[in-house]
């Protein structure tokens, strides 16, 4: 279906499904318990879910297949949030002039970043593009203020010219009446649903983006792709020169950040310089290395885990600590929030980086290979696996490096 | 003239800390070949060593003196160091005046120690792995070094004066000729150079003149064949490592008088020193020095008014620029190896 | 030990329970409230927005403590504080309105995005009516667009640019802290009356928009009581080291350096200034001095005996010895053990106001809120009689001119108030042109 081998397309049901449900997914704690602390299941974060994801899935094209690590596409997202507020301002609150204006301009910043980057490999690329991302933060943060409005960030006065707005036109973002921050809640015995506009809007662009990288993935083009990150050298004997093809990855790439950054724009119509800093391009390096960089869903896993400790745990703070335990005696309740003190709230910091190197250090492969090891021990699949690998291949090949 | 001439005397100086915290850098890489994202965090940790040092010596005793009230009305608790109580007001307070150039005695082996620790307990494990899979795990580290700081400091900067005869300027100008007040620079910052000068020479030397640095330049040219001679050289890389981590911590002591140490510098030197490190070419020492002090003055020229005027913003993005323009004329930086870091 | 016997009967049972549950489930849209959050049940929640990550996550610290001690004074915990000085006595110790205050808190991180990613997650998710704090005007003008298009109110914390209640103002928002321009007008007449009026200024300005609103501020101000300004050179946020900046000044001419930077940035520019011995310099036959426009507590404390003797302003100290402030003070330290800082003192009253207007107003809805906050005139709160002015949403009260303390007796007493500036002298009309372009808009109750 759709191109797809089968696998891929009940994998790609999977993803819809559970992009869909999602609303439900993230509520699985009722409304009032203790660990409603946990629930994710509002619009904000589900729709930064969706578009960190489609910025990882943009950017696991790219390093994911080419090898090619990139520092600088938060300079991507940056150029899409502003094309998208500029739209605002200049012609109305419908967000597809923007969305549409994001991926041209950031495809064309793209081009031209990747142009001059990509004459260079290894730490040297990470370097040039890791530079004119922080080029780009540094001057719209100051001296491009009248671009991009600064340290206050980009956002819609009553002043502007909107030529396209008339009275009965919504007075924020919306698709064609579709007004992104409305939502219909839904209480079912206890649990509270909240299905909203802007993140159904987001999740179904990321469900087509989702499938374009699938498709991507596994055309001729993404099999050289992933021929430039094994072995670049041989490929340009057999006469294939990979700059094209790496260009290509980079600009498509750079077109998701842009689609990302525009949709963060859309789903609340302010666009900051800190999108473009160098933090902003390693968060999305982090969220594909933690996730496992070159599978398909990875990348969105690791999105996803950032933005939920992000947002989560860092509201976590004492008073709510001494709420869950406050059914046990004071000195012992005392001494388990003393203990946990330094990880919740202002201390998530700490947390994340205890898990990156967790992650890294038990999971090479990332989140994705920590899902398959729980899946296989449960299913038993790694038994027979190793069996089958016993009598195949003896021994894993000596000269990996 | 006179201008040039003082803002070449500051990028000497900003270089001189750009150039000890590539040193390490590159130390690191060329010998174990793992990028350390943690660099900027032993830095840190560094600095903070001179603000453990002025906590130590200042450590006090409490009295209450009912003469006069704290800000509550209740009788003002007095702290006063037993160092002042045990040597005299004068001798005490001039040890405590002294505590960042004490701080260097202390950082030594305490740097070296997390050096060594840091390469057996994490580093270690992840020679064979990706250098995507290194810099996770080291910029993992550096966040959890860096909020254990915070927790015990907290995330305001701790002033830590130089002692008392450094304070001040010297009118480097009267001495060349020009008026007074032309071009002065700070006591501290000429320290800070001389010191500077005097670490990167002795790892230098270290590496040149003695056996063990021999060893250790055939183990970073092929350390296969090294090791096949029967010489360990794993373990003289870690010492390495323990090596570069206390240039990193010297730097950070001495670093703590020129700007007052907080919990997340070194993520502000983290970006800056992996530049300096590409622009001097991957795994070169002498090309890092030398990135070091060509990034640091041009960094000082482009804070000059004359430079603003003509180009606004220069000094925000001149880094970015020079690296740019270096990477692309010359392909492996300036001194850069073949091969190094490119697939 | 119990069995669990599934047979026909339970499980059409069960069965039908279940699917009577599915049938009934109450779907309502964001109008079933007259307004955003309506607090439904005996409780209402607060959202406390302030930076735990980052170079300011101590003054969020701060901040946060006395939101959390203004939290429990609603609540009738504690000895009241400033509640038994204010001059509004609509607030009774048993919450607002009756119900109990409960807070939620969340990481700015000193980032428009994350400070508005967290104040959104409060609004949602925890169901708070109203967003108080923050650590700078960055974050401020964020967060306040952001309450303003969720119909929530927004009592702002530490932020000093004149664009939050200027060309950026919203109506769903308030301030109570001053403004670049007030720094202003209270430092030229005491930096006259000190240093002279024939000085020339030289200005290191942080290149944002904060820093652009004080430098053209305290220029315009010092201009105007005779001081020239020789220069004004923006330096790079990002910047740690400030050397190459400072380093000229001696040379240009100037005998002022006026230091228009604020946190690390303002700690590592005023202690290289320092080591440069500008301060013992002498220039056209006058003693060399520095000016930090606006101070903060953790900031003096991180620059150490580098503020000996500078001049800067502040919101609020604790050395104030009104009622109000002693109140504060009191009930803070005894707390905390420390004296609380101007951000701290601005979050507590903000907090207070907030809920002395709803009891007035009757109502949590933003609007009502909106209105009884306008106008409003209040005493006891430690900067004197205070107005709330309904054009700009911009609180007027008396401003502190401090200076660095020459030998100060522990790590807090490092500031002292060298002179109360007036309300009246720091006053401006609301079509100023420092703050022109701005409209505040309707009130959004979000309903």
């Amino acid at each position: 279906m759709l191109g797809l081998s089968k696998k891929d397309t009940s994998f790609l049901i999977a993803v819809i499904f559970l992009t869909l449900a999602t609303p439900i997914l993230l509520q699985p704690f009722p409304e009032g318990s203790a660990l409603a602390q946990f629930n994710a299941g509002y619009p904000d974060l589900m729709q930064r879910f969706a578009i960190y994801g489609i910025f990882a899935i943009g950017f696991n094209i790219l390093f994911g297949l080419t090898g090619y690590l990139s520092f600088g596409h938060a300079a991507f997202l940056g150029v899409g949030s502003y094309s998208v507020v500029w739209m605002y301002k200049l012609l109305s609150y419908n967000v597809v002039p923007g969305l549409i204006l994001a991926i041209i301009m950031s495809g064309l910043f793209a081009l031209l970043i990747g142009y001059i980057s990509l004459r260079r490999s290894g730490i040297y690329f990470s370097i040039l593009t890791l530079a004119f991302a922080q080029m780009s933060f540094n001057l719209a943060y100051s001296v491009l203020t009248p671009l991009t409005n600064g340290e206050t960030g980009l956002q819609v006065y009553t002043d502007d010219p909107q030529v396209l707005m008339d009275a009965a036109s919504p007075s924020s973002p919306h698709f064609f009446g579709i007004v992104m921050n409305e939502s219909s809640k839904i209480d079912v015995g206890g649990w509270l649903f909240t299905f909203n506009n802007g993140y159904y809007f987001c999740a179904i662009i990321a469900i087509v983006v989702f499938y374009l990288s699938m498709r991507i993935f596994r055309s001729p083009f993404g099999i050289m792709l992933r021929a430039i990150k094994t072995n670049q050298t041989r490929m340009n004997y057999t006469g294939l020169n990979p700059r094209p093809y790496t260009l290509a990855a980079f600009v498509i790439s750079g077109m998701y950040a842009g689609l990302a950054g525009g949709l963060l724009a859309s789903m609340d119509p302010l666009a900051g310089a800190e999108r473009m800093q160098w933090t902003a391009s390693g968060e999305v390096v982090l969220m594909t290395i933690l996730g496992g960089a070159g599978t398909l869903m990875g990348p969105i896993l690791g999105a996803g885990f950032i933005k939920y400790f992000e947002n989560i745990f860092s509201k976590i703070n004492d008073t709510v600590l001494h709420g869950w335990f406050s059914a046990l005696p004071d000195g012992l309740e005392d001494a388990i929030v003393f203990l946990f003190h330094p990880f919740i709230g202002k201390g998530w910091h700490l947390t994340l980086g205890l898990l990156f190197m967790l992650v890294v250090i038990f999971l090479p492969g990332g989140l994705i290979e920590g899902g398959t090891r729980i899946w296989n021990s449960v299913t038993g699949r790694n038994r027979k696996k190793k069996q089958d690998q016993g009598d195949h291949h003896p021994k894993p090949a000596a000269h990996v490096n | 003239m006179d201008a040039i001439i003082l803002q070449i005397l500051n990028g000497l100086d900003k270089g001189s800390a750009y150039a000890l915290i590539a040193l390490g850098l590159t130390l690191i890489f060329g010998t174990l070949g793992v990028v350390n994202f943690a660099h900027g965090a032993l830095f840190m940790l560094g600095s903070f060593c001179a603000v453990t040092m002025q906590r130590i010596l200042t450590l006090s005793y409490t009295i209450e003196d009912p003469t006069q009230k704290d800000f509550l009305g209740n009788p003002l608790k007095v702290d006063t160091p037993y160092l002042v109580s045990w040597f005299g007001e004068s001798t005490g307070q001039a040890l405590i005046e002294w505590s960042v150039p004490l701080a260097i005695l202390f950082a030594i082996p305490v740097m070296l120690l997390v050096g060594y620790v840091m390469e057996r307990g994490l580093i270690k494990h992840f020679y064979k792995r990706p250098h995507a899979d290194q810099i996770l795990v080291t910029f993992g580290l550096a966040i959890v070094i860096q909020e254990i700081i915070k927790y015990f400091y907290g995330a305001n900067p701790i002033p830590t004066p130089a002692p008392d005869m450094f304070k001040g300027s010297l009118d480097f100008g009267v001495l060349i000729g020009y008026a007074q007040n032309t071009i002065i620079y700070p006591y501290w910052r000429l320290v800070y150079f001389l010191f500077s000068a005097v670490i990167i020479s002795a790892v230098f030397a270290f590496l040149r003149f003695t056996t063990f640095g021999m060893v250790v330049r055939a183990g970073m040219a092929d350390r296969e064949t090294v090791g096949l001679l029967g010489i360990n050289i794993d373990k003289r890389f870690t010492i390495m490592f323990g090596i570069a981590a206390a240039v990193a911590g010297l730097a950070g002591v001495m670093y703590a008088p020129i700007n007052s140490p907080n919990y997340h510098m070194g993520m502000d030197f983290l970006v800056l020193s992996f530049v300096v490190v590409v622009v001097g070419g991957m795994g070169s020492l002498p090309g890092a020095v030398l990135a070091g002090f060509l990034l640091g003055i041009l960094e000082s020229f482009a804070s000059m008014n004359e430079v603003k005027s003509l180009i606004p913003g220069i000094d925000q993005i001149i880094i970015y620029l020079v690296a740019i323009i270096i990477l692309l004329t010359r392909p492996r930086g300036l001194m850069g190896r073949r091969g190094v870091m490119e697939e | 030990m119990s069995k669990f016997n599934l047979n026909r009967r339970t499980l059409i049972k069960s069965g039908a329970a279940f699917g009577a549950g599915l049938a009934m489930p109450t779907i309502f849209t964001s109008s079933a409230f007259a307004y955003t959050n309506e607090p439904k049940g005996g409780t209402v929640t607060l959202g406390f927005n302030v930076p735990q990550t980052g170079p300011y996550a101590d003054e969020g610290m701060d901040e946060l403590r006395a939101q959390e001690l203004a939290v429990q004074h609603l609540n009738g915990e504690g000895d009241g504080g400033m509640m038994n000085t204010f001059s509004s006595k609509a607030l009774k110790g048993n919450g607002i309105l009756g119900k109990k205050v409960q807070f939620v808190t969340g990481d700015t991180q000193t980032k428009s995005d994350a400070a508005r990613a967290s104040a959104k997650s409060m609004i949602e998710k925890d169901g708070a009516v109203m967003i108080n704090g923050g650590s700078s005007s960055g974050v401020a003008v964020a967060v306040q667009g952001l309450c303003q298009e969720a119909g929530v109110i927004f009592m702002a914390g530490l932020t000093h640019s004149n664009d939050t209640t200027g060309k950026d103002k919203k109506a769903n928002g308030f301030r109570h802290f001053f403004n670049a321009y007030m720094s202003a007008a209270a430092l030229a007449p005491v930096l006259k009356a000190a240093y002279g009026d024939d000085r020339r200024a030289y200005h290191l300005t942080a290149d944002y928009t904060w820093g652009w609103t004080q430098q053209e501020s305290i220029a315009a101000a010092t201009e105007a009581v005779g001081w020239e300004t020789v220069n004004n050179v923006l330096t790079p946020l990002a910047s740690t080291d400030f050397s190459s900046y400072i380093a000229p000044v001696l040379n240009s001419g100037a005998d002022v350096l006026v230091l228009n930077h604020y946190g690390g940035n303002m700690v590592n520019s005023l202690t290289n200034a320092v080591q440069f011995g500008l301060r013992d310099k002498m220039v056209n036959g006058k003693q060399f001095e520095i000016v930090v426009p606006l101070y903060s507590e953790l900031m003096a404390a991180g620059a150490g005996e580098n503020v000996r003797g500078v001049i800067g302003s502040m919101n609020w100290n604790w050395q104030l010895q009104d009622e109000g402030s002693k109140a504060f003070v009191k009930s803070f330290g005894e707390k905390y053990g420390r004296p609380p800082s101007n951000s701290a003192h601005t979050c507590y009253v903000q907090t207070l106001l907030y809920a002395d207007a709803c009891e007035r107003a009757g109502t949590f809805n933003p609007c009502g809120v909106v209105e009884a906050l306008e106008g409003f005139e209040f005493d006891g709160m430690g900067n004197g009689p205070t107005l709330y002015r309904a054009d700009d949403h911009q609180c007027f009260k008396d401003v502190l001119v401090m200076k660095g303390k020459e030998n100060p007796t522990n790590e807090y007493d490092t500031l002292e108030i060298v002179e109360v500036t007036p309300r009246a002298q720091v006053e401006y009309a609301p079509d100023h042109p420092m703050f022109a372009g701005g409209d505040l808009g309707q009130c959004n109750s979000g309903a």
